[in-house]
């Protein structure tokens, strides 16, 4: 489903932050990215939706290739994919309804089966009971559910996450967690960066580490392996 | 893009427009100002140069027959008047008639001379552009039988240049008021869409094309520019309704000049209004999108 072959990335200020990346990730993958701040996770990370491009190398998805797509097609290309912000990343001044609604009208889909899909979404993340308030009334964990809802809505089959317990207290982030869970169960894949230890190391997937911007280790039902 | 996707637009940019609040109203605030600055001084500058244009059509060439001309070469001289290049209007006043002016501006005591008028016969002539008036002049002095040819030599040359000034700041003004005009509510569009540049790294993260986010921002330029014709449009009307009321009747007694009617006047300054609040706002919404529609 994603395969990065031999990924280079040198930003303007001369910071490598991917410095020959391979890797592969099959369709249904559950994957942590790991490392250090300042290691290129977050790089890995928007490569995968062409926030960033590689400065060489391949990044194929579902058969496109990021390196080399056109920048009008790049919209298209993130309807494909969910993506989950450590800062949430919600439109003030749109509603619960209205947030998740955007990745709907964005591919020009009727009302009415932009109000069923949303309302679903909103039932599985927990607030369809707050659906009509602005996103400064919520709390951080219930703002991240809606962004997972907007993420998922659109029901793609890769979902990026970077960071998105980072902003929450370890309850809510254990609830974030399991909305995660529940989505994998539906066969999607996620990649996710954290720096939660012991969410990697008590739901066990595989951790991809990163360090000096080449992947450090591979490993299914992996520990999160760094002191913290 | 299907119909809904631009109702939805349409629906998006009306939303905007009320839940930003302050950013809306002071977006409205400044497209009202410069509105209605420009509104007060296009309504100003049309009557100066409607003044103008009144001032310059009064300008007349007077031709004096010579006194030993009989009927048929006036006649003659006439039809020479009519077909020299540049004349509009010919109007000729027999010696008799030019003496019951002066008895009317003068006194009775000049009736003594109507037994034996010493006064010319007159052709009055209106160049078609006043400001050839002294062209003209010359060419009539040409023709045979003219005594004298009379245009209010210097006067005329002075009031055109006076005239020709007038206009020429005027215009200079009105573009830099213009100019003035879109900077500065393209200037308030720009800071309130600032302040949403991270809507619209958002709207792009999550799939939507440059003209999905684009459109809805225009949109509510258009109403910003809408809303703050409002009130110069309501100010203008109210004001030239008034002052034409006022200053019309005693203007029309003088005959020297006239205020531009009221109807159509008063739509066309709107309309020019209306029409500068939605280009600007438009332009203003499109430019300022623009620069962040780059993530």
């Amino acid at each position: 489903m994603i395969e990065m072959i031999n990924v280079y990335k040198k930003y303007p200020n001369g910071i490598v932050a991917a410095n020959g990346i391979d890797v592969k990730i099959e369709q249904g993958d559950f994957v942590y990215v790991v490392g250090p701040s300042g290691a290129g996770k977050t790089t890995f990370i928007k490569m995968m939706y062409r926030e960033e491009r590689p400065t060489s190398g391949d990044i194929m998805i579902n058969g496109i290739n990021l390196a080399t797509i056109k920048n009008s097609r790049v919209p298209h290309l993130r309807r494909q994919i969910g993506v989950v912000f450590q800062d949430f990343k919600l439109l003030p001044r749109l509603n619960v309804y209205e947030n998740v609604a955007f990745a709907l009208e964005v591919i020009e889909e009727t009302p009415k089966v932009i109000r069923k899909k949303v309302m679903d979404v909103l039932e599985l993340v927990g607030l369809k009971h707050k659906a009509r308030m602005f996103p400064t009334e919520l709390s951080g964990g219930e703002q991240q559910r809606v962004s997972i809802a907007r993420s998922i809505v659109n029901t793609p089959k890769l979902v990026i996450a970077d960071e998105p317990t980072g902003n929450l207290d370890p309850e809510t982030s254990w609830e974030i967690m399991n909305i995660f869970e529940e989505i994998n169960a539906r066969g999607t894949t996620i990649i996710m960066a954290t720096h939660n230890r012991e969410i990697v190391n008590t739901i066990r997937h595989r951790v991809i580490a990163v360090e000096g911007g080449l992947i450090t280790r591979d490993e299914y039902r992996g520990e999160y392996g760094y002191e913290g | 893009m299907k119909a809904r996707t631009l109702g939805r637009h349409f629906r998006e940019s009306l939303k905007s427009i009320s839940r930003n609040g302050w950013m809306t109203f002071a977006s409205v605030a400044a497209v009202t100002v410069t509105l209605l600055l420009v509104g007060v001084f296009v309504m100003i500058m049309m009557n100066l140069n409607k003044v103008a244009d009144d001032l310059e059509k009064d300008v007349e060439i007077k031709v004096y027959v010579e006194l030993t001309a009989e009927e048929t070469s006036i006649t003659k001289l006439e039809e020479d008047i009519r077909t020299t290049t540049g004349v509009a209007e010919v109007v000729y006043s027999p010696k008799g008639d030019e003496l019951s002016k002066l008895v009317v501006d003068f006194g009775e005591d000049l009736k003594l001379f109507e037994q034996q008028n010493p006064l010319h016969n007159v052709f009055y002539i209106k160049a078609t552009n006043p400001q050839e008036t002294k062209k003209v002049a010359q060419k009539l002095d040409r023709l045979d039988n003219t005594f004298e040819v009379k245009y209010g030599e210097g006067k005329i040359e002075k009031l055109f240049t006076f005239l020709n000034t007038g206009r020429n700041v005027g215009l200079v003004l009105i573009l830099a008021l213009l100019f003035t005009a879109m900077f500065l509510i393209s200037n308030t569009i720009r800071i309130t869409i600032i302040a949403r540049r991270r809507d619209i790294e958002i709207m792009k993260l999550v799939g939507a094309t440059n003209w999905f986010i684009r459109i809805p921002f225009i949109l509510e330029g258009m109403w910003l520019g809408i809303l703050g014709s409002i009130v110069p449009i309501t100010l203008v009307t109210v004001l030239y309704y008034n002052i034409h009321s006022l200053l019309a009747p005693r203007l029309e007694q003088g005959k020297l000049f006239e205020l531009l009617d009221f109807s159509p006047f008063i739509y066309q300054v709107n309309g020019l209004i209306l029409l500068m609040g939605i280009l600007i706002g438009v332009w203003g919404s499109f430019m300022s999108v623009r620069k962040f529609l780059r993530v």
